[in-house]
């Protein structure tokens, strides 16, 4: 997979070296194993770029939220408050002072992690979406603990099985399981489970807040199985096809020729090198689970920071829509951060180079390659 | 066939047949042996087969391939016949592979020494740590590696191509082996480079005693390295024999033809294409596979020849074998008038970099109009940087361009006039057409864009370019895929032609192609230059082919010309010790006359 990615500059390798003399010069970097690795520089920039895009996302949900036509004043209020009372809590919420001005304030108070406080029920935002944030986080990490490694060994199986009976056939329920929109597998499965047929688990997930929802754990199980059957046969169909370019790149057949067991040609040679893909391929999941857990949190009434989302809108609670879009947008970036980190620790060659560059496009491609989201 | 085995063989192949599934034949019918410390040469053009038997001498077909019949002994012991895990035994410890490209055949992920060790766990578990370390010690010598910690402790990625490919000769050798097989173990390497890893490979197949199949499509390297020569077309043999009979009295005419399409750096003889190009995998003919391009064809040529015996130890598979000496041609020379010739381009200090890395450092050259100037240096020294800049498509460039009596800039802003009088073509012809074109859509489009005329004068133009390239005109209407190699990049010609250039630049243009082909684009360069007095720099790494093609030769070396001059003078008396080694280093398909 090191087509994906390359080194921003042409090889340090420089013809004026030859044979012999390169042996002396080249990069010695494996050798000092308590010297600081040549991509912190770049790991700097990458997290100051991060930052600067949490920075971009705050005013954007600033602007779409604060600045927007529609009057929060007015929206306390309610339809039948006097202008006078709706100006006097203008002023009071800030509303009647230049618009950088209450960017700033926001933002300033926003760094402290305060939010302003719910207009539905008072309670300060930052609270609601910390447990209900909470909440969510222990789906997507039971989701991804249990996804990713069905798909990454059963892509692993398909690959080395590739259009065997029970790759294709296999290959066909992916098909079949990504044609169905989430709600409706959430729907059949509620209809499967919690009604006639099987009334074994709760529809609804009812979870204490005082509790740890790991402690709970029949209220995950129907939620935590939708997503995993969205989002594991889209991993299924990444490892598989990663795999199947790296069985087929020369070094696993040099390998082979070389008289290496089958099982650690696939393990040691192939399957490290498939890793690139998978790693961005999870944080693809990640971010879907982040956004897309929304449908099935709603169709669940699961209480996470989706169907928060969902209520909030829904009331034009304003400080709770910024808090958790804003959470949101600053987890999608800390989600590529971690990606692209992992993506250079594992890949020799950007390790050992200062200027590592993930080449535009991967994303796209990735994509591309499972068939889409 | 001799069915008494030669007892003391270390590899023996009988008739071993690869066939893509169920369907033809990749490779039928071959056999040959190797005995200890003998180095046969499998040679052959693309498409004959010859991977497919490579990695069958080690029991293994690529995907989609299957060994159909045919025995492999290797040390005796028939690899085909084993089951898997005796053969997996036998793979690396008795009979062991070099791949192609080092670059693509190591694994980025793993250390180097990480790779030697593995191969030595798998093969020898009972062997300790210092063992182990002993036996990698000893195997980094033979190959001229250094087996210190901090090496063994590097990625491919940080080696050099020829340290790359000396990593895969240690893996080869680590186990001491009876036969190695070597799949064109040199051509992703600078000749200097080649010249020592071929030096290090013979001395290990003497010293050692291993046999090896050194299979490629070189035959200049082929004739520098092996003992005996095995050579393949469309899947057969058609002639085998030891080295020296077979270059100086080939039997089979495609192998005369073959020798005849070689550019020699050791003199001027005229460069011969084989007509035609080699049948596709599932249009073979019936009969002799070579007859349809073969001038000696006659009735009999419809039943496919065996291969039989020629003289002493030599087989040959013709109706029509040609007996006596191969005489060159001589070229039809032409002595370049230096004294009279005009500068059509004169580039003055020309430096060029991208971001950080200079890559040229004032460069002086003129290119003598009418005359084809070649631009030799090895990968990285700034050929393809230069000849870029000279179509203005290198940004960070600084220098002067003298065109023609005037001074025009470097880097872009060009009128299309001065577009269109320089013409660039680009090394690989299967990237560099628009695959959703024909070829006359793609030719019609250069010459609409540069002549204001009607569309039925384009289409004229369009027959009249074909017929220049020495294409017929019904391939007009046909997509690049359909075409071979060579038809595309005599579309790539084409389509510079068509703009009507004075200078043409040649990106080794025909790296990708294979020798007979080569020889005939060759061909058509020449002539194009004789007819139309065209001005040309043809860019290439390959001396032999400077010698064919070029009147004058600069030679590049890290950004900087350090040598310049007519053709003969620079390759029989060359003056800079890098040209010298450069000529030193380069395979010669013949002796040298002093």
């Amino acid at each position: 997979m090191a087509t994906i990615y390359s080194e921003q500059t042409p090889r340090a390798v420089s013809p004026s070296q030859t044979d012999d003399t390169v042996a002396h010069n080249a990069g010695a970097p494996g050798s000092e194993g308590f010297a600081l690795p040549s991509w912190l520089p770049w790991l700097g920039g990458r997290v100051l770029s991060g930052l600067a895009t949490a920075f971009v996302i705050s005013v954007l949900v600033f602007a779409a939220t604060q600045a927007l036509p529609s009057d929060p004043a007015r929206v306390i209020l309610g339809p039948d408050a006097t202008e006078d009372s709706i100006r006097v809590l203008q002023q009071q919420l800030g509303l009647d002072q230049p618009i950088l001005v209450q960017y700033g304030r926001w933002a300033a108070r926003a760094m402290t992690g305060e939010f302003g406080v719910s207009l539905d029920s008072n309670v300060p935002a930052g609270q609601i979406v910390a447990d209900r944030f909470g909440n969510s986080a222990a789906l997507m990490a039971i989701v991804l603990v249990l996804a990713v490694p069905i798909a990454f060994l059963g892509g692993v199986a398909l690959a080395i099985r590739r259009d065997s009976r029970i790759d294709s056939w296999t290959m066909n329920a992916v098909i079949l399981f990504k044609a169905l929109p989430g709600f409706v597998l959430a729907i059949g499965l509620i209809l499967l489970f919690s009604t006639t047929v099987f009334p074994i688990l709760p529809a609804v997930s009812l979870i204490d807040p005082a509790i740890s929802p790991f402690l709970q754990p029949l209220y995950l199980v129907l939620p935590a199985l939708t997503l995993i059957l969205t989002v594991a046969p889209f991993l299924l169909r990444l490892v598989r096809s990663a795999m199947i370019e790296t069985l087929e790149a020369d070094y696993v057949a040099a390998a082979r020729l070389r008289g290496i067991p089958e099982r650690r040609v696939v393990w040691g040679h192939a399957v490290p090198n498939a890793l690139v893909p998978v790693i961005q391929g999870i944080a693809l999941t990640s971010r879907m689970l982040l956004g897309g857990g929304l449908i099935v949190e709603v169709v669940f009434s699961y209480p996470g920071i989706g169907n928060a989302l969902n209520a909030a809108i829904e009331l034009r609670d304003v400080p709770v829509i910024q808090v958790i879009t804003l959470t949101m947008a600053v987890g999608v970036v800390f989600i590529n951060l971690l990606a692209d980190v992992a993506t250079v620790l594992v890949t020799p060659k950007l390790r050992t180079s200062s200027r590592p560059r993930l080449r535009a496009g991967t994303r796209a491609k990735l994509k591309l390659k499972a068939g889409g989201v | 066939m001799s069915v008494v085995p030669f007892v003391n063989a270390v590899l023996q192949v009988r008739d071993l047949s690869v066939t893509l599934g169920d369907g033809p034949k990749i490779v039928g019918d071959i056999s040959f042996s190797v005995f200890p410390g003998e180095i046969l040469g499998v040679v052959g053009e693309s498409g004959s087969g010859k991977t497919s038997i490579a990695t069958a001498l080690l029991g293994d077909a690529r995907a989609g391939a299957v060994i159909a019949c045919g025995s492999v002994f290797v040390d005796g012991r028939d690899i085909l016949a084993l089951d898997e895990a005796e053969r997996h035994t036998m793979r690396g410890s008795v009979v062991s592979h070099v791949a192609q490209d080092p670059a693509l055949a190591l694994n980025p992920m793993r250390r180097i020494g990480s790779l030697l060790e593995e191969v030595l766990r798998v093969h020898l578990p009972a062997l300790g740590k210092a063992g182990r370390q002993a036996r990698i010690a000893e195997a980094a010598a033979d190959v001229g590696l250094p087996a210190t910690s901090e090496f063994l402790r590097r990625f491919p990625h940080q080696l050099s191509g020829g340290q790359q490919q000396r990593v895969l000769l240690a893996l080869a050798v680590l186990l001491r082996p009876q036969l190695i097989v070597l799949d064109e173990p040199t051509t992703a390497l600078d000749v200097t480079t080649q010249a020592r890893v071929l030096a290090t490979l013979r001395d290990l197949c003497r010293d050692r005693g291993i046999g090896a199949v050194y299979v490629s499509h070189d035959l200049a390297v082929v004739r520098e390295l092996v003992d005996r020569v095995v050579v393949l077309y469309a899947g057969h043999i058609v002639e085998s024999g030891s080295r020296d009979h077979l270059f100086e009295s080939p039997a089979h005419p495609y192998t005369r033809g073959l020798l005849d399409a070689v550019p020699d750096i050791s003199g001027r003889h005229a460069v011969r294409p084989i007509g035609g190009h080699a049948p596709a995998l599932q249009d073979r003919p019936e009969g002799c596979a070579f007859a349809p391009r073969c001038s000696l064809r006659s009735a009999s040529c419809a039943v496919r020849p065996p291969l039989r015996e020629f003289g002493e130890r030599r087989l040959v598979a013709c109706h029509h074998p040609v007996r006596g000496k191969r005489e060159d041609v001589p070229a039809t020379f032409r002595a370049p008038a230096f004294a009279e010739q005009r500068a059509l381009a004169v580039l003055g200090g020309v430096s060029a970099s991208y971001g950080a890395n200079q890559v040229l450092f004032d460069v002086d050259l003129s290119l003598p109009k009418g005359y084809c100037t070649a631009l030799v240096g090895e990968s990285g020294s700034g050929k393809t940087t230069f000849s870029r800049a000279l179509v203005g498509a290198v940004e960070d460039v600084e220098g002067t361009f003298e065109y023609d009596g005037r001074l025009v800039p470097l880097s872009g802003n060009r009128d299309i006039d001065l577009r269109r009088r320089i013409q660039y073509i680009f090394q690989n012809p299967f990237r560099a057409l628009n695959p959703r074109q024909t070829v006359g859509q793609i030719l019609r489009t250069a010459a609409l864009h540069f002549f204001p005329i009607r569309s039925a004068d384009a289409d004229r133009e369009v027959a009249a370019v074909l017929e220049r390239v020495a294409l017929a005109p019904e391939l007009a209407p046909r997509y690049p895929r359909d075409l071979s190699g060579g038809e595309r990049q005599r579309v790539a010609i084409a389509r510079a032609l068509i703009c009507k250039p004075e200078l043409l630049i040649c990106d080794e243009i025909t790296s990708a192609l294979d020798v007979s082909v080569q020889a005939a684009i060759i061909d058509l360069l020449r002539q194009l230059q004789r007819e139309f007095g065209l001005t040309i720099l043809f860019v290439t790494h390959d001396l032999g082919v400077v010698r064919a093609v070029a009147d004058c030769v600069a030679v590049l070396q890290h950004g900087r010309i350090v040598e310049h001059g007519p053709v003969d003078r620079l390759l029989d008396q060359p003056e800079h010790s890098y040209t010298r080694a450069l000529v030193a280093d380069s395979p010669r398909l013949r002796e040298t006359v002093a």
